[in-house]
């Protein structure tokens, strides 16, 4: 039972083959067998969850239908939940009880959905494996010893686990996208200003969105159609129409273009990631779609520029945890600026420390020209880039990553080498675009599962469904079950 | 980089073994993002906002708020409805 997708749930619950009463309790009875070994979640929502699925019920006895009604969902540890703990997985957020729902909270309420806890995170969304936790590591539900990737590793190793239906993640420069490739699942990373970010602790501003992370695109299309849309709480929220993503589903596919950008097929991948990569692509030209070569000539600036706009903005927004108004306050302070300075070195962890160096450093005075203003004018020659490859075609295939999930405590004494591992996912941040990954294959000798990358043109997610559906109806990789 | 002028800029404090640590980290770091210098620029407007927003505005209609208490409740130290901070002056 717990194995079922949202619209194979939402089936069963319809037709009163299935209560959600029993479905959350399956459920829990899942993460009761596999959260040891997993350890997806920061902390689990069971009284409220059982309250949710009860009320859920009474709703379809009263035959009322809603695209989430009964349905057990997961959010990252960083999207408010009122009265109840959203840590960010940092001690300085730990008993942090937010007074107020997110938006996309409110949403999914509205859809009848269970939320059955928060998943674990790298903290502030910062790392791209999980490891920069206060809690604990999440791990590969595929290879235990490995990572979930990051940072809504905790969602993926979730969905992928069965712990949930789907989740909720949120992405900055890959944290939705990776986490989903390292663990056979599909994430969709919506584009900037479809999702509202009120209610999400914010990382870096302009780049983070909210998202679905699922079993399959069709599950990732209901999500989107409930958390999407312009929000008055929200003023970079897009005000622009929001499509019922499920008609996408039904659309053929026949005759669009698939724009294969050169740069990233240069030999930086595994050999047999980008076999799995390559035989992707040949699957949607197989399905009718023209494929054409185009050119993304400032990828290999993009983590350069990506690390000094986001720790920039980290390093502004991270200043409002100063021990006054909520979070961890150090007690060995006798003024107000020691007590700043003890709270945030007993409250942040050592990633979170880094990128707060960082970006202080490229805004401060003397450096700001040379750092951050060089770093948003490569931003625009990224985001230009794409704008002209997406001119030639409808979609753009790419890898995920260069590797299959990494072993725990592989990267972690090497800052840089875990930046580079989102070398082909935080483009799609810099230019504002959607972008999805879909499992596309499975290497080596422990079957670690691959993903594929699908990008689009800003606001179009539903070309990114309409491909990623075709692709799941003519493979099985999303159907793989992790060996747990 | 001045890894303590930094630090004090962000009200960090850091332990002798975090500076080391750091300041050879931010040494390669940096290093890296120099290749941002290889692209010339010169007539690139700047991006700091994909969607070009500006002045968003909606109209002014009043909702519930949150009462006074709920946001104060998650301060570590408050009393009367206000936050306690150490001595300032």
């Amino acid at each position: 039972m717990h194995r079922t997708s949202i619209t194979q749930a939402r089936e069963l619950l319809k037709s009163k083959k299935l209560s959600s009463v029993q479905l959350t309790e399956a459920v829990f009875a899942r993460i009761d067998a596999v959260e040891d070994k997993v350890k997806a979640f920061a902390h689990l929502m069971r009284e409220k969850a059982m309250e949710q699925a009860k009320a859920a019920d009474a709703r379809i006895a009263k035959g009322e239908e809603q695209p989430l009604l009964g349905v057990p969902i997961a959010l990252k540890d960083l999207i408010c939940t009122q009265g109840s703990r959203t840590t960010c997985a940092s001690k300085i957020l730990d008993k942090f009880v937010a007074p107020y729902n997110a938006t996309v909270v409110n949403r999914l309420n509205a859809a009848g959905a269970v939320i059955v806890g928060k998943t674990n995170m790298d903290e502030f969304a910062m790392g791209s494996s999980n490891e920069n936790s206060s809690h604990h590591p999440s791990k590969n539900p595929w290879a235990l010893d490995r990572v979930p990737g990051g940072s809504s590793g905790g969602s993926a190793a979730a969905v992928a686990a069965h712990e949930c239906m789907a989740a909720l993640g949120s992405d900055t420069g890959g944290s939705i996208r990776q986490p989903a490739g390292f663990c056979g699942v599909t994430g969709l990373k919506p584009t900037y200003g479809r999702v509202s970010r009120f209610g999400l602790v914010a990382f870096a501003s302009s780049l983070d969105q909210i998202g679905p992370i699922t079993k399959s695109v069709a599950d990732a299309a209901t999500l989107l159609n409930v958390i999407g849309g312009k929000d008055n709480q929200d003023s970079t929220s897009a005000d622009v129409p929001l499509p019922d993503f499920t008609q996408a589903l039904q659309k053929d596919v026949t005759g669009m273009k698939l724009g294969i950008p050169k740069e990233y097929f240069t030999g930086g991948m595994q050999p047999e990631v980008e076999k799995a990569v390559q035989e992707g692509i040949r699957t949607l030209e197989s399905l009718g779609m023209q494929t054409v070569e185009v050119s993304l000539p400032h990828l290999d600036y993009a983590v350069a520029a990506y690390y000094i706009i986001a720790c920039a903005e980290a390093s502004t927004n991270l200043s409002r945890y100063d021990g006054v108004k909520y979070g961890h306050r150090s007690k060995k302070s006798d003024n107000l600026i020691n007590m700043y300075e003890n709270t945030r070195e007993e409250g942040f962890g050592e990633e979170v420390k880094r990128r707060i160096i960082l970006g202080t450093f490229v805004l401060s005075s003397g450096y700001y020209d040379a750092y951050y203003l060089k770093g948003q004018q490569v931003r625009t020659l990224i985001k230009q880039d794409f704008e002209n490859a997406l001119e030639k075609c409808d979609v753009i295939a790419a890898p995920v990553t260069p590797y299959p999930a990494f072993k725990l405590g592989e990267k972690l004494d090497d800052p840089l080498q875990m930046y580079l591992a989102d070398i082909y996912t935080i483009s799609a941040n810099l230019a504002g675009i959607p972008a999805m990954s879909i499992p596309c294959g499975f290497v080596g000798g422990e079957n670690l599962p691959i993903g594929l990358q699908l990008m689009g043109k800003h606001f179009d997610e539903a070309n990114l469904i309409a491909v990623g559906h075709k692709f799941q109806q003519a493979t099985s990789f999303h159907t793989q079950q992790a060996p747990l | 980089m001045d890894i303590e002028h930094v630090a004090k800029l962000a009200r960090l404090k850091l332990t002798d073994a975090e500076k080391e640590k750091f300041s050879n980290q931010m040494g390669t770091i940096i290093e890296y993002i120099e290749k941002l210098s290889e692209l010339d620029t010169k007539n690139v407007e700047p991006t700091a906002h994909v969607l070009g927003l500006n002045n968003v505005f909606r109209e002014d209609v009043p909702t519930e708020p949150l009462t006074q208490q709920d946001p104060i409740n998650d301060s570590p130290a408050h009393s009367k409805g206000h936050y306690e901070v150490p001595k300032i002056i």
